[in-house]
């Protein structure tokens, strides 16, 4: 199974280095959305609660783009016909699809992280830096786990652009509370503090709870 | 058939919410703090746990559905989750309500129940243009019910989240609901969430019926349609061509 799943990986990433349909469009995404951002708020630089909203929104809304892209070559080209026709469990195709999107926003964020740092925050990075890709590296994780889901759930739709932020947004709303909230220490002026681990605690729970319905529900989602 | 044990139902629904309702009017004490509005919590609470309960079972008669693979547990999900989003229009009202009552205003984000039930809201708000934006019945009862798993997971994940982030900034009694109620009014709740509950059975099977009804007729319709199209077929050989005007689809399907 993890062969199958590295197998459909590879094929995704070949994909995106050829086309680059996904990763250039999110970091540029995330650029404008920084720029909207401090004309919207009027400010030239965040601390705090605020720069820790910006940041997770700006992922959120960035990582929509990725999941709506996320089967389009199975949808589009009927690929999925291909993959059914191949001995490949729908475990191996949600795996790889969840591990194709977490490379994505890990993508995405070694650009929109240093741009943020670089255009809107205030206070250094530097010293809360550890803590924070902790916390970004579990996020990122769960929302791999339901951004797999929510892709292959809006595939078939006919209104696949809207059904998926409509799915996609509520369902990360834990992780942007447990986001935000454990990263607004880390982004504050005098930094430090928090309590890290029950937020870290959370986005675990999330990423299991999503990982173990979505391993179980995905063969529906593929079947005949 | 489809319909049955619906008359007693209706009677019942009706019976225990008009006991809900003198009981609530007549035999509860007013609130010594909010005084008559506090009344609202008998109509606003019951049916929001009426509303999460319906989001909870929508999502396990989609897992019967995946199980067997037999539809009509899609259906029963289908008319749970939408009857649901209806009663969550109804929560979200009475609680704006008594928030702009009690608290002054109609909504407050440090209620995390209020925060959380807006957000499963919402996200349950999907699952109709998710549905009917699939066209093959199959895979639309499929993916609805896949759906409903997902967000019948996601709804006690999220109230978790909502809570833990509401305790960060306000420390909070968490045994705040039920756990304190004086006698009458606690009897007074627990009739008025039966009648809810029971409400709630009654419009659902009245929902299933109708719904299973209209699709037996469709399918008698489909079946007229066809049987007249076999009789006009027949016609020439039986009746030797005595008859060539066409015929009045109504007739040939007194069979």
């Amino acid at each position: 199974m993890i062969r199958h799943a590295l197998t459909i990986l590879r094929k995704d990433l070949t994909i995106e280095r050829r086309t680059r349909e996904s990763v250039p469009a999110m970091a540029l995404f995330s650029l404008t959305v920084f720029i909207l951002f401090h004309f919207g708020l009027d400010r030239d630089s965040l601390d705090g609660a605020t720069a820790a909203g910006v940041l997770w929104v700006t992922l959120l809304l960035a990582a929509v783009l990725a999941v709506n892209r996320l089967f389009a070559a199975e949808r589009e080209q009927g690929g999925i016909d291909a993959l059914l026709l191949a001995p490949v469990g729908p475990a191996a195709l949600f795996a790889a699809k969840a591990a194709a999107l977490l490379l994505y926003l890990i993508l995405l964020e070694i650009v929109a992280i240093p741009a943020f740092a670089l255009l809107l925050l205030g206070p250094s990075l530097t010293s809360a830096l550890p803590e924070l890709l902790a916390v970004l590296a579990l996020a990122d994780l769960g929302l791999a786990l339901v951004g797999a889901l929510v892709g292959a759930l809006g595939a078939e739709s006919r209104v696949r652009e809207v059904v998926v932020p409509l799915l996609f947004l509520p369902l990360a709303v834990p992780v942007i509370i447990a986001g935000a909230a454990a990263s607004e220490p880390l982004l504050a002026i005098d930094g430090g503090g928090g309590e890290l681990g029950r937020w870290l605690a959370l986005l675990g729970l999330y990423a299991i709870v999503f990982g173990l319905v979505s391993v179980a529900v995905f063969e529906f989602l593929v079947e005949d | 058939m489809y319909g049955s044990g619906l008359r007693a139902l209706s009677i019942a629904s009706l019976a225990a919410l008009a006991a809900a309702l003198s009981l609530v009017f007549f035999y509860a004490p007013l609130d010594a703090d909010q005084g008559f509005v506090q009344k609202i919590f008998y109509l606003h609470v019951p049916l929001a746990i009426v509303t999460l309960g319906g989001f909870v079972a929508g999502g396990v008669l989609a897992i019967r559905h995946l199980r067997t693979g037999d539809r009509s547990w899609d259906l029963r999900s289908y008319v749970a989750i939408h009857l649901s989003i209806v009663f969550g229009v109804a929560v979200l009202i009475t609680g704006a309500i008594w928030a702009k009552a009690s608290w002054g205003h109609w909504w407050v984000w440090d209620e995390p129940v209020l925060v959380s039930f807006l957000i499963v809201f919402l996200l349950y708000c999907t699952y109709q243009p998710l549905r009917f934006a699939i066209d093959d019945p199959d895979r639309q009862a499929r993916y609805a019910s896949v759906f409903a798993i997902a967000a019948g997971a996601f709804v006690p994940l999220n109230f978790i989240a909502v809570r833990l982030a509401q305790a960060y900034t306000h420390p909070r009694v968490l045994s705040q609901t039920g756990g304190n109620l004086p006698g009458e009014m606690r009897l007074t709740f627990l009739v008025a969430l039966a009648a809810v509950a029971l409400l709630f059975v009654t419009l659902w099977k009245l929902e299933l019926t109708s719904k299973n009804v209209a699709a037996q007729v469709k399918r008698l319709r489909a079946q007229l349609a066809l049987d007249s199209r076999a009789g006009e077929l027949a016609r020439p050989v039986t009746a030797a061509g005595a008859r060539s005007a066409p015929a009045n689809p109504a007739q040939p399907a007194a069979r």
